[in-house]
């Protein structure tokens, strides 16, 4: 592009389209999304947040400053185009507004429900200087459902076909970017995922409440739309090697995005007593096996009268909020350190005080006490003080000498973090691991073997699904430059 | 869809079946188990893999009914398609040349042992088969144990077949027979391993115990199937599911194993009684 020509480009985008001048626009109040009562949902598996309608929607879009230079598409970790997007709601142009998103990120309706955006591009929103940043995850989610419920979606013009195979490993968020944006790039792509069902953790772990599962079938289904095939019941490195792959089935590259699913333990006393779950397990039977309909679905899920759930991420909230749903008297969580250290997104903190949750920070689980059938009777934690903070800067909890709490419990679900599953990197010879078990990755996305490539949970430990999106986006521009290279190199 | 090519009852309440799944087939190693969905909105359940046919396609399932799950799929026919099969999960049995083995299988645990005992005597071992059951009809794999094994002893509760008692009367005789016993092998109800390796404990007998918890995912997510070996936790589905049975804590597995007791019995209710008043296949 000429200097000339993009000089007037930028000029055409910073051409303010909203009507209202800045100061106006500063002062209309954040809207806020429909939401059901805390009372009425604590009993079902509804979603919690119905978010805009076009009203709200309209009125939202008309807070976007339309900033010359728009820092929240810098702090967007796939770039959407936010400020052009907002712009299109603007016009009630929806079609265009989602598709405009869909240019950088291929699961909108997805990512405009379970972003952190509080910490991402509502973070540094302009308007958030004086008053509420501007609701752009809401609006996200808003214009991806218009989508659905109206049905135009079309898929994206797919390139011209490469001939080039490539595969791609767990359909979680990260698998199904890397794989739509290879397929549109004209790549012929399989994906394999070991559960019988695609979606990785927005459907096993994620809750119906927060991200109902039909929105993510959707979703997968825009990737098949692309010609995606999606190979189900296949676990790599047990059913078929990364070798194979390359070696027996004419696969040029792999893109690995196994998470990070394995559940951690605290290694104390009682932990497998029955009723002690993790909070994968928990999750898992709820959300991908439906255990809420038992017996209607076959998958059973025994919740008592009063839950003990560990920890204080997104994780925990999960589990605490899905217990709650399942009626027990009261729900007990327990964090070691205070609510300012809490990593679960503040919406969720705030969904889970409002259904009743208890939280007891600064206390630690020490022990877990059974009755003489081996069911869990009680959980006795240590209560912790902060002390200096740690390498990110959290404060270190410490405990304090003698004091204790023990309170009664029939439920425990630990929700202290997962790691990556251990099994591509054991079959995987020459496939460079961490000590904690993650695959380690360049600046593009590639692993210590030639071809193949690997990113989300599964190379940063527990991350964010936007993340997962962002590495799969990284990886596949590497493929494709490195599947194109391979093929000119073959040429001459 | 994972299509059944044959069934046959082999004992009351419990069937044999050839699934078609040519990737299991052809992966599998003695010891490999499968995580099976029978139908819609039902449950992922761990089957060991009893035999497998890479030619064609097919591995081989030995089930007993009796839950919902295990109902339903006895029920099935040739011509009828699991929805779900996945695998082969697990470690699969070390096989070496030790010498002189024992194999101990009780219930249906012998359609697990028997796999284990065919390629212990490939691998050129002095297979010593020992199988129990409650009585004569529920016998099952009687001439593919007695196929692999050098010597083969049956128990049944009431004596209607064998000697009567149960495998470790026969494993007391057994041990005080053959002094040369580098390892024994058991599955079955855990009760019975427990015996079992409190058995062959007294005699520093190597022993390995292949696991039943509950599963789901059967490949390290959830944390269901954790057992406690040694002290140490493991999960039975990646690290197992033959541990160490003198390292084992049988009592907890047992407890742990209890923890859906009413919701299985209410859901076997619901569906027996659906059946009955259908007459047919549900
Ligand atoms: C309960 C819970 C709540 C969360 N809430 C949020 C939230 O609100 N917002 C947010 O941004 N993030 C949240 N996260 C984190 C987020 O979900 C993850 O960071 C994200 O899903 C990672 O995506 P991924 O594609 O790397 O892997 P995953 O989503 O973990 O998907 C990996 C897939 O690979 C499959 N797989 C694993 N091994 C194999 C194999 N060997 N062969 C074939 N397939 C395999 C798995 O079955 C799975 O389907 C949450 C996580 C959990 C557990
Ligand atoms: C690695 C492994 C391999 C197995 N191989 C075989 C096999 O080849 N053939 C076979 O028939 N069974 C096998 N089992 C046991 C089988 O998985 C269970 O019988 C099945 O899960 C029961 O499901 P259900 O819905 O029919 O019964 P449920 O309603 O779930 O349970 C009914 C009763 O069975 C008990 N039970 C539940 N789960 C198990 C379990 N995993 N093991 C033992 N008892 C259980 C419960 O305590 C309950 O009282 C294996 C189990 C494991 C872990
Ligand atoms: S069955 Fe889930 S971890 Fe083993």
């Amino acid at each position: 592009m000429s200097e000339r020509k993009r000089a007037r480009n930028n000029g055409k985008a910073n051409e303010r389209v909203i009507h209202l001048k800045p100061p106006e626009r500063m002062k209309i109040p954040r809207q806020q999304p429909i939401e059901k009562e805390p009372d009425y949902r604590v009993c079902n598996f509804e979603e919690v947040s119905d978010g805009f309608d076009v009203n709200l929607a309209s009125e939202e879009a008309l807070r976007c400053l339309e900033c010359k230079d728009p820092v929240c598409m810098k702090a967007c970790p796939v770039n959407i185009d936010i400020r052009a997007f907002i712009r299109l709601i603007y016009k009630k142009d929806y079609d265009s507004a989602i598709k405009k998103i869909r240019e950088s990120n291929y699961l909108p309706a997805i990512c405009g429900r379970v972003c952190p955006q509080e910490s991402l591009c509502e973070n540094v929103c302009l308007v958030g200087k004086r008053n509420e940043p501007l609701a752009i995850g809401k609006l996200e989610r808003f214009v991806a459902d218009y989508e659905l419920k109206n049905g135009n979606f079309s898929p994206p013009e797919i390139k011209e076909n490469k001939g080039q195979k490539v595969a791609v490993v767990g359909a979680g968020p990260g698998g199904l970017t890397a794989a739509a944006d290879l397929a549109i790039r004209g790549y012929e792509v399989t994906i394999y995922e070991a559960l019988h069902e695609a979606g990785g953790v927005l459907k096993y772990g994620i809750p119906e409440f927060r991200l109902p599962k039909h929105i993510v079938d959707a979703e997968v289904d825009r990737v098949k739309a692309l010609g995606v095939k999606i190979e189900t019941n296949v676990i790599i490195g047990r059913t078929l090697t990364i070798d194979e792959l390359f070696d027996e089935m004419d696969f040029e590259a792999v893109y690995i995005g196994t998470g990070a699913g394995s559940p951690r333990f605290m290694n104390i006393p009682g932990e497998n007593l029955s009723g002690v779950y993790s909070a994968s397990e928990l999750l898992t039977r709820v959300n991908l096996m439906k255990a809420y309909k038992f017996p209607e679905y076959d998958t059973p899920l025994k919740i008592g009268n009063r839950v003990a759930v560990v920890g204080g991420g997104d994780v925990a909230m999960d589990a605490a909020r899905t217990s709650a749903r399942l009626g027990p008297e009261v729900v007990n969580l327990f964090y070691r350190r205070s609510r300012e250290e809490m990593p679960a997104r503040i919406e969720e903190i705030h969904h889970a005080e409002e259904e009743g949750i208890h939280f007891h920070l600064l206390t630690n689980p020490v022990e877990i006490f059974g009755d003489e059938n081996g069911w869990v009777k009680a959980i006795k934690c240590q209560k912790m003080e902060l002390g200096e903070p740690d390498e990110e800067g959290r404060r270190r909890p410490v405990p304090i000498d003698g004091e204790y709490i023990t309170m009664d419990a029939d439920t425990v679900v630990i929700a202290i973090g997962q790691s990556p599953n251990p099994i591509i990197q054991q079959t995987t010879p020459g496939l460079k691991t961490t000590d904690w078990g993650t695959i380690i990755v360049d600046e593009i996305g590639a692993t210590s073997r030639e071809g193949i490539f690997a990113g989300g949970d599964i190379s940063r430990g527990g991350a964010t699904v936007i993340e997962a999106v962002s590495d799969g986006k990284r990886a596949s521009r590497s493929i494709d430059e490195y599947l194109t290279e391979k093929k000119a190199v073959l040429k001459t | 869809m994972y299509p059944v090519i044959s069934k046959t009852t082999i004992a009351p309440g419990i069937s044999r079946l050839e699934v078609e799944a040519p990737l299991i087939a052809k992966k599998r190693k003695p010891g490999n188990f499968v995580i099976v969905m029978p139908v819609e909105k039902g449950e992922r359940i761990p089957l060991t893999i009893v035999e497998s046919d890479p030619e064609n396609g097919t591995i081989t399932l030995i089930v007993q009914a009796i839950g919902k799950t295990t109902h339903i799929i006895n029920k099935m026919e040739a011509g009828d398609h699991f929805i779900d099969v996945v695998g082969p999960l697990g470690e699969p049995t070390p096989i070496k040349n030790v010498g002189t083995v024992v194999c101990v299988g009780g219930g249906v645990g012998t359609a697990v042992i028997y796999p284990m005992a065919k390629a212990l005597k490939e691998a050129g071992n002095r297979v010593i088969g020992i199988i129990g059951a409650r009585n004569r009809e529920m016998v099952i794999l009687k001439n593919e144990m007695a196929d692999c094994s050098d010597e083969l002893h049956i128990t049944t509760d009431d004596g209607s077949y064998g000697l009567k008692g149960f495998v470790t009367d026969a494993l007391a005789q057994v041990i005080d027979e053959n002094k040369t016993i580098q390892s024994v092998y058991t599955t079955g109800p855990l009760p019975m391993m427990k015996a079992v390796a409190e058995q062959t404990r007294k005699f520093e007998l190597h022993t390995m115990a292949s696991l039943n918890p509950i599963m789901m995912d059967g490949t390290g997510m959830c944390g269901a199937c954790r057992v406690s070996v040694g002290g140490e936790l493991k999960f039975t589905c990646v690290d197992g599911p033959e541990f160490d049975a003198h390292k084992v804590n049988f009592n907890e597995l047992i407890q742990r194993n209890k923890t859906y007791f009413n919701q299985e019995k209410k859901s076997l209710d619901a569906y027996n009684e659906k059946c009955k008043t259908r007459g047919a296949n549900v």
